[in-house]
């Protein structure tokens, strides 16, 4: 009931705060927050929205590869977008190859974002030693690019497992790299906010009372640094989506079996000259729309939360 | 410094004279050097036949005409004799010699020597008199023509006078002649920038009468297929290959290009592991259902290799059921007939074999080998679903399959796909290589390990045969009981694709090896 | 100041090594070089042969120290592939790249900077949101689909620009560059515009932030009041301060470009590092390989040695915080 009460009440705050307003106010971001939506909610009930099963390699028919889209003559309407190279429906395996992309999109960000608070955070209110030895591997690691970074550590995996449990673990793997490789930016802005915030009144209050530093720390100051790294985690997810795709198109991404949209694209591309465009401009489509929406929402975020943009 | 580069400007400016007949052309890879000992690759082997000769030429039919010997016969059971063309002259002057050839067999035959396997069954070379050479060979060689033509004579004292007579690669020292080129060949080199172009032009002192017209010819490999196809629309080259089988319409329908087809040599096919006790996914099962002829003709008659033409390839193939394509010593038009595909028959065969309800295995596919590779396996995966077999694939890059399905990891694999273009053109390779593993030697790429003592007992005899119709008789036989105990299951030979503009001659021909023997080419 | 730049140093020194460990070490899992090399039908003598003078046969740390005494005295080994020296084929490619990358990056400057300012100063204007979007779309956009894209207009439908290859180049002693001739110019362009895009929207949004910070600060507020006129104040001002932080974010994106020609040198064909990699990579090609990442490695190790510098001779600020965190 409490609960209930509280939520109520941050429905209401909300509705009534500065940032709702910016909402309200700009469609772009309305319809970027809407398209977003849908397509969170395409990825999550794919398995039960899809007309096809492109999973469930009995189903498939070879004798019906490469239709094209269903208003274009040759097409059927049961192949809505036509069909790949293996007579795949391209709708679904777009909805599906979206549903991986923003698994892989999600999952790395989320662990990107753990390492880089839970460092940045210590890195910050510790400081000393244990900062210096975060800030220069920060710094290491800023100064290698991504791609790089996610191609060795894919290779290393390749390398280590067996080779069924490494197409089995793919995703997994390439969420690892990616998280791995994203994680200096929410550590050197937490890290920032975090000595500021040290200093303050109620920070030097708590520890006065005695209050553990862990406690200090995520009680105390985390709440005060979540802005920032939303923003910083919106314009992420575009990011690693963007990664995934291309990881794909250099043939280390997440298996052809259960294609994600970069390795959609990565096939099509093999067909754009031959006139089946249809293999990679839908997926190419639905990549921009999304990653798209995506920075929109992140955008409008910093503009939001920073006060003095205003 | 600006003199510099104004003279570089002036060169760069004069490089195009107007009447030039110059082929601009590419294909997917760089070769891989010029050493003719080493780099034992299709599109490198076509570079240095264009630069080297060797004592015997491979025309574009392949059929074999003098090169650098006039005339050659069988003396005795273990002695070619060969009579050397006179008169001819290296690319730098030098005139070419018996002691060339003995210096070129020394080379093929050193411990780096990646072309050991052509020269494998000749002991020695007698040099009888400047114009005679007898190769005497371990025990007789019916077939030793068929293995010269990629035996390329260089010059001893141009190889001395460089300090280039070591065949070496890899780690040690960059050698002189793996970057240049000093062959009798018809074209001499001009330029070689690795991975980026490699340029010849008519060597005018040739003993041969030029069939070409090119004052010129660009090797420039792109790797990116898409980017191949774009050059080729755009006519910023000539010819390429291969063409990606979805692209030929729309070269077709470019104005100024268009595709030429031919058929190729290389047979594509799957294999099964017939040797192990228990089948790798079947841990714990004591089972090997492979080792039962009926589960393997199942297998093959679930493959509609029709479809496969059809829309794998779209048209670009040619389905078979011999390990070896038309054009090869000991092809057999009886061996080429499939048995028909028949998924009913497949799915009773497997229930007799006592698999019901099928049972789980792994088919190894590269990805990056063949035209289609990995595609073919995916169309492959629901056509064998349904006869029940829960199949999985796992498509990889070239030389993590070929590790695995290799010598390497101890043959660790299943079922797999594998290519094979017998590089003597003769079965008796094939042979040798896939369903056979007896010998010392053979087997290397039988990695399903399949073997039939009469198979075994045929192939020995078929190779010291020294009556090539009765040789040819022993090989179609092995072939033949080899399809009956579905030893493999043969796909096809993918057709070859060229990609010319209308600057090319309509002369110019594929050719069965798909490579570019620039003797044939002409322009307009 | 010397003892930080000796500290720097030293640590640099030590993420170089850890590089190269790293980048041999997993190399051991890439496959068989071997396999590449010889004749599909070479027998396991042969094999093993070919793998004893290569020193494959060795145990993995006698090779790595083998290889990292061989990087200290600058020789980076042969090439399985080509067969040359790894230093004398980097010294070829790296002309190709780091030309493609300045006029990669001076694309994204040139582009960037004034659309930047440009949406800083209209922020609500029709245009400016109309940039905004266009950068947005070239940001969710995969580079390579971007270079096919290119290619299929500029290239194929066209014929305006070549689809690959640097073009005709020019031989300064060592360095070929592609500066010198029309073809190699026009060769450049598609290629940087699909290289520099990303940096240039990334620069753009930069810029446009930057911008609207320091519009809001109080000297620029002061300098309005004193009654410069608008032209002095944005471009004499607001666009001097917002530089600091955009150089040093060009600088250390000059490394991105570097990393992301990989990609782009693989669809246009382009005879440099990336394209090298990556064929290294599908050849097994180690000694190429590990040379590549430790090369690249040390690039980044400099700019980010500069990029440090160049804080702490800017901003003096930085210095106070660092001794601060020191405690």
């Amino acid at each position: 009931m409490k609960t209930w009460r509280n939520l109520k009440d941050l429905i209401r705050r909300f509705a009534g705060s500065d940032v709702f307003f910016s909402f309200k106010r700009s469609p772009t971001v309305v319809a970027a927050f809407l398209l977003t939506l849908i397509f969170l909610v395409a990825a999550v009930f794919a398995p039960w929205i899809v007309p096809h099963n492109t999973y469930d390699v009995a189903s498939l028919n070879l004798m019906d590869a490469r239709l094209p889209p269903a208003w274009i003559e040759g097409g059927r309407a049961t192949y809505l977008l036509g069909t790949d190279e293996q007579g795949r429906d391209v709708f679904s395996t777009i909805i599906l190859g979206s549903r991986v992309s923003l698994l892989v999109g999600f999952a790395s960000v989320i662990l990107a974002l753990t390492l880089g608070v839970a460092l940045g955070l210590i890195a910050g209110y510790v400081g000393g030693v244990t900062d210096t030895v975060i800030m220069r591997v920060a710094d290491v690691k800023l100064s290698f690019p991504a791609i790089l970074i996610v191609l060795l550590i894919d290779g290393v995996a390749r390398g280590v497992m067996p080779r069924d449990l490494h197409d089995k673990a793919a995703v997994y793997v390439i969420v690892l790299a990616i998280g791995f490789s994203a994680w200096i930016q929410y550590a050197r802005t937490v890290r920032g906010l975090t000595l500021v915030e040290k200093n303050k009144e109620y920070v030097q209050a708590a520890r006065v009372i005695g209050l553990h530093p862990i406690l200090i720390m995520f009680r105390h100051v985390l709440p005060n640094v979540t802005g920032p790294v939303l923003v910083i985690a919106t314009l992420g997810l575009g990011i690693a989506v963007l990664t995934e795709s291309t990881l794909s198109f250099l043939g280390v991404g997440v298996p052809p079996t259960e294609p994600s949209l970069g390795t959609l694209i990565r096939i099509g591309n093999n067909f754009l000259f031959s006139g089946e465009w249809w293999m990679a401009i839908f997926p190419g489509i639905f990549l921009v729309l999304l990653v798209l929406s995506v920075n929109l929402l992140g955008d409008w975020l910093r503009d939001a939360l920073n006060p003095k943009l205003r | 410094m600006r003199y510099v580069i104004a003279t570089a400007l002036a060169v760069a400016m004069a490089a195009a004279p107007a009447h030039a007949k110059v082929l601009r052309y590419s294909t997917n890879a760089d070769l891989l050097g010029l050493d003719p000992a080493i780099n034992n690759e299709g599109p490198t082997n076509a570079m240095k036949t264009n630069l080297y000769e060797g004592l015997i030429y491979r025309g574009i039919d392949l059929s074999l005409s003098p090169g650098l010997a006039t005339e050659w016969s069988q003396v005795s059971p273990e002695v070619w004799r060969f009579k050397l063309r006179q008169g001819v002259k290296f690319h730098d002057g030098t005139p070419l010699t018996a002691a060339d050839v003995v210096f070129s067999l020394g080379r093929y035959k050193a411990e780096q020597s990646d072309m050991k396997s052509y020269v494998a069954t000749v002991k020695e070379i007698r040099i009888v008199d400047p114009q005679t050479l007898d190769f005497v060979t371990n025990g007789p060689d019916p077939i030793l023509p068929q293995q010269l033509p990629l035996f390329y004579i260089m010059s001893k004292v141009w190889a001395e006078k460089n300090n280039t007579t070591q065949v070496v690669r890899g780690t040690s020292a960059p050698t002189y002649i793996n970057f240049n080129a000093n062959g009798t060949g018809p074209f001499k080199l001009v330029e070689r920038v690795a991975d980026n172009r490699t340029v010849v032009e008519p060597n005018k002192d040739w003993w041969g009468k030029a069939e070409h017209n090119l004052t010129r010819a660009e090797f420039r490999p792109i790797a990116n297929a898409a980017t191949r196809v774009a050059a080729l629309l755009s006519g910023e080259i000539d010819l390429m290959y291969p063409v990606p089988a979805q692209d030929v319409q729309r070269i077709n329908a470019t104005p100024g290009a268009k595709v030429l087809t031919g058929a190729e040599l290389r047979t594509i096919f799957f294999g099964f592991d017939q040797a192990r006790d228990e089948l790798l996914d079947m841990k714990g099962s004591g089972k090997n259902p492979f080792k039962d002829k009926r589960v393997r003709e199942a297998f093959y008659k679930a493959i509609d290799i029709q479809g496969i033409q059809r829309v794998v390839m779209r048209g670009s193939s040619r389905p078979t059921g011999s390990m070896v394509a038309p054009g090869i010593a000991g092809f057999s038009e009886e061996v080429d007939k499939r048995p028909a595909y028949n998924p009913d028959e497949a799915k009773k065969l497997l229930t007799e074999a006592g698999y019901p309800n099928g049972f789980p295995v792994t088919l190894d596919c590269p990805n990056d080998r063949y035209d289609n590779d990995e595609a073919i396996c995916q169309a492959v995966v629901p056509m064998l679903t349904r006869i029940g077999v829960q199949i999985k694939l796992n498509a990889q890059t070239r030389s993590k399959h070929f590790d695995k399905i290799g010598l390497k990891e101890n043959y660790n694999t299943s079922f797999y796909m594998l290519g094979w273009t017998p590089g003597t053109f003769d079965a008796h390779n094939m042979l040798v290589n896939i369903v056979t593993l007896k010998e010392k030697d053979s087997g290397i790429f039988n990695s399903g390990r399949y073997t039939n003592p009469k198979v075994e007992e045929l192939s020995k005899k078929a190779e010291t045969e020294m009556d090539l119709k009765k040789r040819q008789e022993l090989m179609v036989e092995a072939q033949k009981i080899h399809k009956d105990d579905y030893g493999h299951i043969p796909l096809h030979q993918q057709t070859l694709a060229w990609g010319v503009r209308d600057t090319v001659d309509g002369s110019v021909k594929p050719r069965p090896s798909n490579d570019v023997d620039l003797r044939q080419i002409k322009m307009k | 100041m010397f003892a930080y730049i000796a500290r720097r140093a030293l640590q640099s020194v030590l993420v170089m090594a850890s590089v190269a460990f790293v980048a041999f070490a997993l190399f051991q899992y890439m496959g068989d070089p071997i396999n590449q090399m010889v004749a599909q039908d070479a027998s396991a003598a042969e094999r093993e042969a070919l793998r004893r003078v290569l020193g494959l046969d060795r145990p993995f740390y006698v090779q790595f120290l083998v290889f990292l005494k061989n990087i200290a005295t600058g020789n980076f080994g042969f090439s399985f592939r080509v067969g040359s020296p790894v230093a004398q084929i980097i010294a070829e490619r790296l002309p190709a790249t780091l030309e493609l990358v300045f006029v990669a990056a001076m694309f994204a400057l040139f582009i960037g900077v004034p659309a930047g300012v440009y949406t800083g100063l209209h922020r609500h204007g029709a245009m400016s949101r109309f940039m905004l979007t266009i950068s947005l779309i070239g940001v969710s956009l995969p580079t390579f689909l971007i270079g096919i894209l290119l290619i299929l207009i500029f290239a194929v439908l066209l014929g305006w620009l070549p689809s690959f290859g640097r073009g005709q180049t020019v031989q300064l002693g060592f360095w070929s560059t592609g500066f010198l001739t029309t073809s190699g110019l026009k060769a450049l362009i598609l290629p940087s515009i699909t290289l520099g895009l990303f940096q240039t929207t990334l620069i753009m949004r930069l810029v446009r932030s930057e911008m609207l910070e320091v519009l809001r600060t109080d000297y620029i507020k002061f300098a309005r009041a004193r009654g410069l006129t608008n032209r002095a104040i944005n471009f004499g001002h607001a666009l001097k301060n917002t530089l600091v932080p955009v150089i040093t974010i060009a600088g250390l994106q000059i490394g991105g470009l570097i990393a992301f020609a990989i990609i782009t040198e693989t669809v246009f064909q382009w005879p440099g590092m990336g394209f090298l990699f990556i064929t290294a990579i599908q050849f097994v090609d180690v000694p190429v390989m590990s040379s590549y990442l430790v090369l690249v490695a040390l690039f980044f190790v400099i700019i980010n040695l500069i990029v440090d510098l160049l804080y702490f001779a800017v901003d003096p600020r930085l210095r106070v915080e660092r001794s601060v965190s020191a405690h």
